[in-house]
């Protein structure tokens, strides 16, 4: 058996090699993230088996059930999975760009200037009975003008002859933490209520997801994904490392740029959405990387499910746990993730 | 360096006395209410039971004196752990000694109700404490030993880990989250004497540790190798210093909450003018630390009259942009 199957199309003018062993793994992922599917679609303060949430799904269900699964778990469950699915391949993406191990959406402050954005778009576009007088249609786009100028601010402020990975892993703390000033100010000055509001989706919750939510966001990352895939050669020859992508003809810089707007659009539609769910972009692409190695054709896919995996267990958890309180998931992904940052920085100690 | 000898550094130091106390007594007088000189001194002369000496006694002068105090505490401690972790962009809110007392005084008020003062304070250290040596810890394991990178990035890992515990936590509280917001960003505002009186003995023994042992850190900063070839206990000084800072730090912590930035930014300051020795840099950073928490504390009054703006907003919005600037700059950081 061979270990690649080759596809080609287009009269060759466009081909792909597909692991075998990858291509199982990314199945069996597939398949692990359908039974969290179920599970989750039927915990809550009313449970159903899976095999009762699958009938309810097709249809066979009382208007009850139908109400509680279809209108209240499912969209939820559907922007998890896409929220995860964004934060993770941003994460892979900006790993490989920063040539850090570290590198994630929260630490390089992209995820605090979405935040920001978003702060500021509730506060000025809601009026005093705190409704909004736009359409929340736009609130994805302040999030990604949020991100894309934190952004271009780290591209730009970490640029020195070059752009360094310590640099911008630095300044990306700094920024990080002048965002989370600037956020803390916005919500202070609005009511308690709303900075309470503001608080769990800082935190990083999709509480109160929607239909129309998801047919915002649905679209948005499944193009992006696709961008982000058919980018992968780009990536994988920036991973060998700047000597070689340059002497190969990679027009280094310009893939750069455009790959960190690429990360940054997807950072900011999942912050519209989830506001700062920590840490999903660090570690689905490291486990992600971990069981197939660096070649992102394989990556990208398998990170963006296992970022959607523990995104939804996360919210799973936060909203089962401690009924009738709703934890944001974010709290539950920062106290997985963190640590595990602890552990990667212990294992990259002589790095 | 601008006092280059003893007498310029003593002129220097007594002119930021003057300014430390011109900022004190603007402090008391500028804001919502207005006070004029005659009365502010009034108040304290001949005190008459009216509102505006209410105002000046109650609410401006703890607020002057915790912002001398919290600002003297962060520069001293931002520069003895510059000194210790040999990293110029060391701070106690970089590396996560802020989170970590936040944390526990959060935890300590939502699920012990804990109200006493004494115990709040003891509680910020125990945070400070543990936050600290996490990350020196994991700053210094590694073949190359401490570097600043990996001593930052342990930082932000440790503050993000007890930032999202804490926002955890104050989500499950709304009525807790009104009382503890404002204090999480970091202010001077709306604490009473007492308070600053129960922590300042920690304070004042932080401090005067510091410039105690500030000839030892003068050595300590050529290098372990050094500093112990010309018979240091290194080990000894740096605990002694990590007591301090962590005294400072937490103290501070427990008085007005995370503000951050100062511990950086003051330091650095300080040594344009003073030069690399710790006899000096310590007692100047203590001063124009106070300078500085009272100028950004007197801003945050102005900024969106008559809401007051939090001083740790205040201080992250200038020294973010310095902290980047730093890092850019840095040869030393790598």
């Amino acid at each position: 058996m061979r270990k690649y199957i080759s596809v080609r199309a287009f009269h060759e003018k466009f081909s792909f090699l597909i692991d075998r062993k990858a291509f199982k793994l990314i199945i069996f992922f597939l398949l692990f993230l359908g039974l969290v599917f179920l599970l989750s679609a039927g915990m809550g303060e009313q449970i159903f088996t899976p095999w009762k949430v699958i009938q309810i799904l097709l249809g066979n269900g009382n208007a009850f059930e139908m109400m509680i699964v279809q209108s209240f778990r499912l969209p939820r469950i559907v922007i998890s999975i896409l929220v995860g699915i964004s934060l993770a391949v941003a994460g892979a993406i900006l790993q490989s760009i920063l040539r850090n191990p570290l590198a994630s959406p929260d630490v390089t402050g992209i995820t605090g200037g979405a935040s920001v954005a978003v702060v500021l778009f509730l506060a000025l576009f809601s009026n005093e009975s705190n409704v909004l007088t736009v359409s929340i249609h736009w609130m994805p786009l302040a999030s990604f003008f949020g991100a894309a100028i934190m952004g271009f601010l780290l591209y730009i402020l970490a640029w020195k002859n070059g752009l360094s990975p310590f640099r911008l892993v630095l300044i990306g703390i700094g920024l990080w933490a002048l965002t989370k000033a600037l956020t803390n100010l916005f919500m202070i000055l609005g009511p308690i209520h709303r900075a309470s509001q503001a608080n769990v989706w800082i935190t990083g919750s999709v509480y109160g997801a929607n239909w129309s939510n998801v047919q915002i966001l649905f679209p948005i990352t499944i193009v992006l994904f696709l961008i982000a895939v058919i980018m992968t050669r780009h990536l994988n020859i920036q991973e060998l490392g700047e000597d070689i992508a340059l002497g190969v003809g990679l027009k280094m810089e310009k893939q750069r740029l455009g790959l960190l707007l690429l990360s940054t659009a997807l950072i900011g539609s999942a912050v519209a959405f989830a506001g700062g769910i920590g840490f999903v972009g660090l570690m689905a692409p490291h486990i992600a990387r971990k069981l197939v190695g660096s070649s992102f054709g394989n990556l990208l896919p398998l990170s963006a499910i296992i970022g959607g995996i523990l995104v939804l267990i996360a919210d799973t958890i936060g909203r089962t746990l401690f009924l009738p309180i709703e934890v944001p998931a974010g709290v539950f992904t920062a106290a997985v993730g963190a640590p595990y940052f602890i552990y990667l920085l212990y294992r990259n100690r002589n790095v | 360096m601008l006092f280059y000898n003893i007498k310029g550094k003593i002129t220097g130091l007594i002119i930021c006395i003057l300014f430390l106390l011109l900022f004190n007594f603007l402090s008391i007088v500028l804001g919502y209410t207005d006070i004029s000189i005659q009365l502010a001194i009034d108040a304290f002369r001949n005190f008459n039971g009216t509102n505006e000496h209410i105002i000046i006694h109650d609410v401006r002068l703890p607020r002057a004196l915790i912002a001398t105090t919290v600002g003297a505490s962060l520069g001293i401690a931002g520069a003895l752990l510059q000194a210790l972790t040999r990293n110029p962009l060391a701070s106690p809110d970089i590396l996560g000694f802020n989170a970590g007392a936040s944390f526990a005084i959060v935890v300590a008020l939502m699920l012990f109700s804990v109200t006493s003062l004494q115990v709040t304070t003891w509680i910020a250290f125990f945070g400070a404490a543990i936050a600290g040596v996490i990350v020196y810890f994991l700053g210094s394991i590694g073949r190359d030993g401490m570097t600043p990178i990996k001593m930052t990035l342990a930082g932000a890992a440790i503050a993000a880990l007890f930032g999202s515990l804490t926002q955890g936590l104050l989500v499950m509280d709304e009525s807790a989250l009104d009382q503890v917001l404002f204090w999480m960003s970091g202010s001077v505002q709306g604490r009473k004497l007492e308070l600053l009186l129960s922590v300042l003995p920690y304070l004042v023994i932080g401090i005067f540790i510091a410039l105690f042992i500030s000839n030892q850190i003068n050595v300590l900063t050529m290098g372990e190798d050094v500093a112990k070839g010309l018979g240091q206990r290194t080990a000894f000084v740096k605990l002694v210093t990590g007591i301090s800072i962590i005294l400072l730090a937490g103290g501070s912590v427990a008085i007005a909450g995370p503000i951050g930035f100062i511990g950086i930014i003051v330091p650095h300051f300080v040594k344009s003018f003073v030069g690399n020795d710790y006899r000096w840099i310590i007692p100047y950073c203590g001063i124009v630390g106070g300078i500085f928490l009272l100028i950004a504390d007197i801003g945050a009054r102005y900024i969106l009259m008559p809401q007051e703006v939090p001083v740790g907003i205040m201080t992250a919005i200038v020294g973010a942009p310095f902290f980047i600037y730093i890092a850019r700059k840095g040869r030393k950081v790598a």
